[in-house]
């Protein structure tokens, strides 16, 4: 399966990926209506910054898959192809799956009391994830390794 | 603080409708423009070091900026120009040498803009690129007088060293010191993907590409840094840098704060102190003793490599360039004075040299005249901008051209003219690792192929329409070029005919 891989000798910390993830997991046509309309749109991808290696974090998809055995909810699952998706109508927030995490890639959504997580953004696109597309330099890609 | 007499040239348009807050523009300004007020929740400019680089234009997501001219301006005065005023008080604050970067920005006249290309009608078919095989490769060195043959009636096919290059572009000379490391391996590897040749520049070659050294010419100026057997013969030229376009008669200066453990090691000198390049070398006084560099190169290099001499376009070019034909060199390069820099004094940048286009056509007219033009093969540089350009070279009487401004602009530069200062935003002219990392080679390398690319077809179209199929034929074929509002003595000296005759 495709995954978004991250290349930290390109990453420039501009954290234009997270603006570019919040926007396209808003619901909002455009970037400015979803940053402009009152709301906070949640990025599922965060930028990790240090002095000198940057690069950044969202749900690897992983193998371990702790955040699904420990969600309290049921709303965590695997989809056929690999993708670890949740369902948003039963997420109840708990913040397990947050806790479990190996990666610390899961973040809460404030504002609608359940967590945010990348899809792959396998709902708002049906090319490359918002990320991948929205990188200056490359430094986060969508492939198959 | 005292006066400050300038106002900043720039100003930063920022559509509040349209801003995000997502500091981007903050984060990618290595001139520190752009500031994030946390009180007023919103962003705030200060342009007073904006430098125009187009780095957060470039970057904003939402399109909310825009760098305008400021339209703050001193009184009009045909004579004391706004710059020139600038200028003045500029180093009334310093009390130093003004410097700048990049090529002479000043309204000289563009020859290129006022020569116009034939095409075939009627009486002659042109030719469809698309359908007809078209030839564009170039082979650079010094070509036999006759063709010989041994005693069995076979041909001697024993030549000199040449060069072949799949089109006749390369990229010029840019040091690694004057440029990063990751706009040398864009450079390294588009010249190896195209077939042709990229130069090292004076700086020396990094170990990591020595790799790419079947497309590589090595340059040895007269800092001679980086000089070494194993350089010489890491290339496949070498080219002995005696002037460059934007600063002849002077030599140059790489700081020493850039000079960092990789350059210091690839340059063969001290970490953290300044690389000085003498304005002659110091070995060479006439053309005898450019002859014995160039012999000196050769020995070192068992006779494998033809060597190019890289002189600037000045007033006795001509000349000049017939003895460098006859010092032995192999290839001769030309930069003439609209080409680029990493940095030279200013005055120097806009003042100094000829143009490239008349001091070509007087070499390869003196060169002909004194039938030495099978000798050499001549390469010219400084401000070839486009496909156009290449074709009128050639027809002027270039073997190849060198590109470097638009190469740089293939990767990210927006000519903003200030590489002297090290903090180019966009990765190319800076040796600060945060910055230098903003160029991905991987996608740097793939820019500089696709423009050159595009060339060769354009250049392919041209040929086509003249009805000319071989990029031998168009070599010095004057009959193909017209000049526009050019005087008697202008079109003399390019030997074109003006347009309608």
């Amino acid at each position: 399966m495709k995954k978004v891989y991250v290349n930290e000798d390109w990453c420039l910390a501009c954290h234009l990926c997270e603006y570019y993830c919040a926007a396209a997991n808003s619901g909002a046509t455009d970037m400015i209506k979803a940053f402009k309309s009152g709301k906070n749109p949640i990025p599922r991808i965060q930028v990790e910054e240090g002095s000198e290696v940057n690069f950044a974090v969202q749900c690897r998809h992983c193998d371990g898959k702790a955040c699904v055995k420990g969600c309290i909810a049921g709303a965590l699952s695997i989809t056929p192809e690999g993708v670890v998706v949740c369902d948003e109508n039963k997420c109840v927030g708990c913040g397990t799956c947050i806790l479990s995490c190996p990666f610390g890639c899961i973040v809460i959504d404030e504002d609608n009391h359940r967590i945010a997580k990348c899809d792959l953004c396998t709902k708002n696109h049906d090319g490359e994830p918002a990320c991948v597309q929205g990188c200056p330099n490359n430094a986060i890609v969508f492939e198959e390794r | 603080m005292g006066v400050e007499f300038i106002y900043p040239e720039f100003e930063v348009i920022r559509n509040d409708e349209r801003c995000i807050g997502c500091r981007v523009c903050e984060r990618q300004c290595a001139n520190e423009v752009h500031r994030y007020d946390v009180e007023r929740g919103r962003m705030m400019s200060d342009e007073t070091t904006c430098v125009n680089c187009q780095r957060c234009v470039s970057l904003c997501p939402t399109r909310a900026l825009k760098i305008v001219k400021s339209d703050c301006t001193l009184r009009e005065n045909a004579n004391w120009q706004n710059d020139t005023i600038k200028e003045v008080y500029k180093q009334a604050n310093s009390g130093g040498v003004l410097l700048s970067s990049m090529g002479n920005p000043k309204p000289m006249p563009v020859y290129w803009d006022k020569i116009l290309i034939n095409a075939s009608q009627v009486t002659n078919p042109s030719i469809d690129p698309l359908r007809e095989p078209m030839e564009t490769k170039v082979f650079l060195g010094k070509k036999p007088e006759k063709i010989t043959r041994d005693e069995n009636g076979r041909l001697i096919t024993d030549l000199p060293p040449h060069l072949e290059l799949s089109m006749p572009v390369m990229f010029s000379a840019m040091s690694y010191g004057s440029i990063s490391y990751n706009a040398h391996a864009s450079l390294a590897r588009a010249a190896t993907k195209l077939g042709v040749y990229y130069n090292t520049g004076e700086g020396g070659l990094h170990e990591d590409f020595f790799k790419y050294g079947e497309n590589t010419i090595v340059q040895v100026a007269s800092g001679r840094f980086g000089v070494n057997e194993e350089y010489l013969s890491a290339g496949a030229a070498i080219e002995i840098k005696m002037g460059q376009g934007a600063k002849p008669g002077i030599g140059g200066h790489l700081p020493g704060m850039k000079i960092n453990d990789e350059i210091s090691k690839t340059r063969m000198i001290p970490k953290g102190t300044d690389a000085i390049s003498p304005a002659p070398h110091h070995d060479i006084y006439s053309i005898e003793d450019l002859r014995q560099l160039v012999f000196s190169l050769k020995e070192a290099t068992n006779w494998e490599k033809p060597v190019i001499v890289k002189i600037a376009a000045v007033h006795n070019v001509a000349a000049i360039a017939s003895g460098v034909a006859r010092s032995g060199a192999d290839i001769i390069a030309i930069d003439g004075f609209r080409g680029g820099t990493g940095a030279a004094p200013t005055r120097i940048r806009d003042n100094v040299g000829i143009p490239i286009e008349l001091a070509l056509a007087s070499v390869d007219a003196r060169l002909r005249d004194e039938g030495i033009r099978n000798d050499v093969s001549v390469v010219v540089g400084g401000s070839v901008r486009s496909a156009a350009d290449v074709v009128k070279a050639i027809a002027l009487g270039a073997d190849a051209c060198y590109i470097a401004t638009s190469a740089l602009l293939a990767l990210g530069c927006h000519l903003c003219r200030s590489c002297n200062t090290g903090k180019c935003n966009w990765g190319i002219a800076t040796q600060r690792a945060d910055l230098v990392k903003r160029l991905n080679p991987d996608i740097g390398y793939q820019r500089l192929v696709n423009l050159v690319t595009a060339w060769d077809h354009e250049i392919k179209e041209m040929m086509g329409g003249m009805g000319i199929n071989s990029i031998e034929a168009l070599r010095g074929n004057r009959l193909m070029l017209r000049g526009v509002g050019l005087t008697q003595k202008e079109l003399d000296i390019l030997g074109i005919q003006h347009a309608g005759e």
